[in-house]
């Protein structure tokens, strides 16, 4: 359980970390942030990365501030940092209510939301907040910067749509409007481990019907996404019992499940109906 | 029977003294094998396949480098039986030219660091001619199948049948028969500090001192000495502090051997440091078994014959010393349990294949089969439509000593009192009440039993009746008072975390008069300790005890006389307390540790009535005893999911005469954790082609402190008069009942559902699956909040 031999580097500045990137990606290079990803598998040796840069010194990149509408979360937020609500309003209670999720305390003190993104893991929470919530994502490199939505960024499972060159510098989460209801719900074997399927919904109230549902469904397909056959389902509609049952079953219906030696399909379907619908009632409560 | 209720508190047996091991322990003062420094460390090249022939090993230039071809002149691993059909195979220290399961080592190579080490490993190059791996004990039986060694028939490597006389006429007087096929799957024991070994080659004597982490020193010592044609004298075996081993660490280690051998040839200190995966694929396994089970039953519920058929696949190879028949034929031996039952047929065979050996693991077999044997009462309960408690109250032993239908003597215990009284604590009535309200609410809430024995603390008739070259049994103690007045025991049992230290320290300070602060227990050096059996079968506080208890009297004997020469009165008149021999009704005394010095220093003025010297040694070897128990689990099952909370468990439990209640609990807290791991969580998983796909703790699933509920402890202390110190062993009982009291309570909640749960664990996809094939499904759900 020791690493393969590595060199590690380590840039103070955004414009560092690229070129640094432009110069290593190429002689099997990667990013380290919290490491709570990477360095178990190098340990394992399934990868064995000859640079590391770690970006864990870079100025600003632990900013974690509203820029207009949206959330900007740099590079260097841990997860620990959305223990306590970050801003007033929903997006603050969600994040606070969906990080208790993720692992165990030590992990979200050093693991990073945008490290999560970037590794790409199915079951990933800070996927599924992203995919669900319509995220940006600031993406750098010494060939410029472009900005992605979610959907286009998460590919697969831990495959995103990164070039080698490219760090993920920040992640934007649009603000909720202080309406926004919202509801999380995630099923995994023990307190701590990654989930078997997740579901985050939000949605607003008008006139006592359901409008802007956003239903996501994480860890149950090869990448957390929006499942809008359960969005359809609920929007229009006032929410009841039937109405959530119904939404479960549309999201059941909905996925392409993985598979493994213990889960079959039908297994993930099942849980997917349980959690999506347990997720709407949350939202309620 | 006699109930006996804790003394008075004048006795340091029966207080819960802080634990005289623990301020090393917490203060990260303790000393591991892996803390040890050394000149080169060793990796092991492991087999990334199931069976095959290994055609090439390549290293890169001038690594170092073992294979099987350097070590031609060292015996395999061999455990022998002697009875029950047994053949005896080889396990030879690096595989030589074959390959046996995924993880066997093929090479050892060794560098300066751990990290080189592991460097040169990674570029060690392995062609392997692959076979047909062997995964699961049934294809291994098939009449077709290959051979993992050839000079079995069928892979079964250990065959015993026990069949009472007229059986047939008695199982065709049956009311009713029921029937379980069960599934236990496999596990590892997960000690939180996996193996490691250093041995270090003293150049002025030649020889080799073997720290390591394990719980039979002076067998592993005799083993390796064995395997390397040297004396044992050349070899000490050293058990530092142990983090645990659970049976995992009584069998013997390969990579111990190449240890020593490498130390000798390359005149050094060498080290190897297990990490968790080579654990979970490569240490040993325990616990997969298959086992059917029919019971014959009277009109009123009594149990009348029993019939089994039970299939333990033991893996590639036999354990040293206990050989693999230590599963099938312990399932043999006490399938019946604490029931009354005269008739008895019941074949139980160990089977070989493509897959890590096994080992024992704390409860050895008994988890499994009280999990089958409480699944056949459950069944009958329904069968007869009453409570599972009074199927039990019909059938559980309640005389003694009581010789059951395999020859086995159970001494006085409380398997009727235990029952009762764990019902009225838990309060049975009253959850039957709150369980139907929940049901109507759609909610499944379900309450298990497990009544059990726990065969402890036997000596050598008992492990001699399994035919075991190698019969373990006595135990031997050596205490001294030293001229300074401090007491020494030297154990040969060796404690891997139990406390030893200071439940025997207790049994000592009382009769010798001496607090247990002064009292040194001193164990795992073969060096030091007399020889003896190490740690297992729940055997350590009643033989070491019984050892120190019967070295203690002669040591107050001595005491005694010495005060009656220097006091000037009779021994009857004398007392030994607080460290000073005191003249009852006068103030006249004499401290202990004066007469330690006198006994060493003026022999003279015993006038040659008295020996020098104050040692004593005790060796004790019993029959053996029962503890027992009864475990009580209550869960709630997600019927949308599968998923299983343990909302309590309770355990009203027998081991005779608690010698220190906190340490005592702290066994039953720590099995009960495993049991419910065991019915829930953990599971190594092969693939069809001999893959291990959980081979982190991320896929291989102990219970963590959140899936352990509350554990509500009561004791009744029966007093045997099978030990001397009236204790009886409770290491394995908390991981023996609390599987089948889990399974138990799971079948309760599912019961309007008709669905029947007879696999470990029962894993939420398991009961999912049941659920949903029983087409019972209700359509209405409810709701979350009291779930999440
Ligand atoms: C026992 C355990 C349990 C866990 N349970 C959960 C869980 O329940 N839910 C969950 O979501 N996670 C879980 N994790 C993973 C944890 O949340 C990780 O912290 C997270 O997945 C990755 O973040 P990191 O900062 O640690 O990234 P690292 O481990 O440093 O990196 C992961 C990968 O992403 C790349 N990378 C990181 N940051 C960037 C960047 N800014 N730009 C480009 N590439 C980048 C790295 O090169 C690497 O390939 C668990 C981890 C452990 C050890």
């Amino acid at each position: 359980m020791k690493p393969a031999p590595f060199t590690r580097h380590v840039p103070r500045t955004v414009d560092e970390v690229v070129s640094a990137l432009a110069e290593f990606a190429p002689l099997d290079g990667r990013i380290l942030a919290g490491g709570q990803s990477l360095v178990p598998i190098m340990a394992f040796r399934m990868a064995r990365p000859a640079h590391l840069i770690d970006i864990n010194e870079v100025e600003g990149l632990d900013r974690l501030a509203v820029d207009g509408d949206y959330l900007s979360i740099g590079a260097r937020v841990r997860h620990g940092a959305f223990h306590k609500p970050v801003i007033d309003g929903p997006l603050g209670k969600l994040l606070a209510f969906v990080v208790s999720h993720i692992a165990h305390y030590p992990i979200r003190m050093r693991g990073t939301f945008c490290g999560s993104l970037a590794h790409a893991d199915p079951a990933s929470e800070w996927c599924l907040v992203a995919a669900t919530l319509d995220a940006q994502l600031v993406v750098k490199s010494v060939r410029g910067d472009r900005i992605v939505d979610v959907t286009d960024f998460l590919e697969g499972i831990m495959s995103t749509s990164l070039a080698e060159d490219e760090f993920l510098a920040e992640a934007r989460l649009p603000l909720l409007p202080d309406d926004t209801k919202f509801g999380f719900y995630e099923f995994s074997r023990r307190a701590g481990d990654f989930a078997m399927s997740a579901a985050l919904v939000t949605y607003r109230l008008v006139d006592g019907v359901i409008t802007d549902a956003c239903v996501g469904i994480g860890g149950a397909e090869d990448r957390a996404r929006r499942i809008p056959e359960a969005e359809n389902v609920l929007n229009g509609q006032a929410p009841s019992p039937e109405l959530f049952v119904a939404a479960g079953e549309a999201a059941a219906t909905a996925i392409e499940p993985l598979e493994d030696a213990q889960t079959t399909a039908e297994y993930r379907r099942d849980l997917v109906r349980a959690v999506t619908r347990r997720a709407l009632e949350r939202s309620t409560q | 029977m006699t109930v006996h209720t804790k003394g008075s508190g004048t006795t340091w047996v029966g207080r819960s003294i802080r634990r005289l091991e623990d301020p090393s322990l917490v203060t990260g003062r303790g000393r591991f094998t892996a803390d040890l420094p050394a000149t080169h460390w060793v990796r092991f090249v492991r087999s990334s396949v199931a069976a095959g022939t290994i055609e090439k090993v390549s290293a890169p230039e001038g690594a170092g480098i073992v294979t099987a071809r350097d070590l031609t002149k060292l015996k395999p691993i061999r455990p022998m039986l002697s009875k029950f059909n047994y053949v005896a195979v080889g396990q030879p220290i690096l595989a030589d030219g074959v390959v046996r399961f995924t993880g066997e080592s093929i090479a050892a190579v060794y560098a300066p660091s751990k990290d080189k080490a592991e460097d040169i490993a990674d570029q060690v190059e392995v062609e392997i001619a692959e076979g047909t791996p062997l995964i699961d004990s049934m294809d291994a039986l098939a009449d077709n199948a290959p051979l993992v060694h050839a000079d079995t028939k069928h892979n079964v490597i250990v065959e015993g049948r026990i069949a009472t006389p007229g059986f047939e006429d008695i199982w065709k007087t049956a009311h009713q028969v029921l029937r379980v096929e069960a599934r236990s799957r496999r596990q590892n024991a997960t000690p939180m500090e996996a193996r490691a070994g250093h041995a270090a080659y003293d150049s002025a004597t030649g020889r080799v001192t073997l720290t390591c982490t394990t719980q039979m020193p002076h067998l592993t010592r005799t083993a390796v000495c064995d395997i390397l044609g040297i004396p044992e004298s050349e070899l000490r075996v050293v058990a530092p502090d142990v983090g645990g081993g659970f049976g995992q660490k009584m069998s013997l280690a390969p990579e111990y051997v190449l240890l020593v051998w490498l130390a000798r040839k390359l005149s050094s200190s060498v080290a190897w440091t297990e990490d968790r995966r080579e654990n979970l694929i490569a240490s040993f396994h325990s616990r997969d078994q298959h086992v059917q089970l029919e019971g014959a039953f009277d009109a009123k519920g009594k149990l009348l014959a029993l019939r089994g058929d039970i299939v333990a696949n033991i893996g590639a190879y036999s354990c040293f010393p206990t050989t693999c028949g230590v599963e099938p034929l312990m399932a043999l031996a006490e399938l019946p349990g604490p029931y009354d039952v005269r008739a008895y047929d019941c074949r139980s065979r160990g089977v070989m294949t493509n897959t890590c050996p096994m080992a024992p693991y704390r409860g050895v077999s008994r988890p499994v089969i009280t999990f089958v044997l409480e699944r056949l009462m459950d069944k009958a309960a329904a069968a007869f439509g009453i409570e599972p408690t009074e199927l039990r109250r019909r059938n559980l032993i309640d005389k003694f000593p009581y010789t059951s239908a395999t020859g086995l003597v159970f001494d006085d215990g409380s398997y009727k009192e235990t029952m009762e009284m764990a019902i009225k604590a838990i309060d049975l009535d009253a959850f039957r009440k709150r369980q139907k309200t929940a049901r109507d609410a759609g909610r499944y809430l379900g309450i298990g039993i497990a009544t059990f024995s726990e065969r402890t603390g036997y000596g050598s008739p008992a492990f001699a009746a399994r035919g075991m070259e190698i019969t373990p049994g006595f135990e031997t103690v050596y205490l001294t008072i030293d001229p300074s007045g401090f007491v020494e025991a030297r154990i040969g049992s060796s404690p891997h975390g139990q406390g030893l230290r200071t439940s025997l320290a207790q049994i000592i300070a009382d009769e010798i008069g001496i607090d247990p602060e002064f009292i040194k227990v001193v164990h795992g050096d073969t060096d030091r300790a007399p020889y003896g059996w190490g740690t297992f079968a729940s055997r350590s506080l009643v033989l070491s005890g019984g050892a120190s208890l019967l070295a203690a009297q002669k040591i107050r004997a001595k005491l005694l006389k010495m005060a009656s020469h220097l006091l000037e009165a009779a021994p009857e008149d004398i007392t030994l307390q607080s460290g000073s021999a005191h003249v009852i009704g006068t103030d006249r005394s004499v401290t202990i540790a004066s007469m330690a010095r006198a006994a060493y220093h003026q022999a003279h003025i015993f006038k040659g009535e008295i020996e020098p010297g104050l040692t004593e040694t005790g060796t004790y070897d019993p029959s053996g005893t029962f503890s027992n128990a009864c475990h009580v689990a209550i869960v709630e099952v997600d019927i949308e999911t599968g998923r299983v909370e343990m909302e309590k468990f309770l355990v009203a439990e027998d081991a005779g005469l608690i010698i220190n209640p906190m340490i005592a609990d702290g066994q039953v807290h720590g099995g009960v954790a495993q049991g419910i791991g065991n019915a829930l969580l953990e599971e190594i998983i092969y693939d069809e082609t001999g893959n291990i796909l959980t081979s982190t703790l991320a896929d291989f699933l102990p219970p963590t402190t959140h899936e352990i509920p509350e554990i509500e402890l009561h004791h009744i202390e029966t007093l045997t008069g099978n030990s001397i110190t009236k204790a009886k062993g409770l290491g394995e009982g908390g991981a023996i009942g609390a599987p089948a009291a889990v399974i138990s309570a799971i079948n309760d909640a599912l019961s309007p559902f008709g669905v029947s749960i007879d696999e470990m664990p029962a894993t939420p996809q398991r009961i999912r699956a049941a659920l949903r094939n029983s087409g019972k499904l209700p359509n209405t759900l409810p709701s979350t909040g009291r779930l999440a």
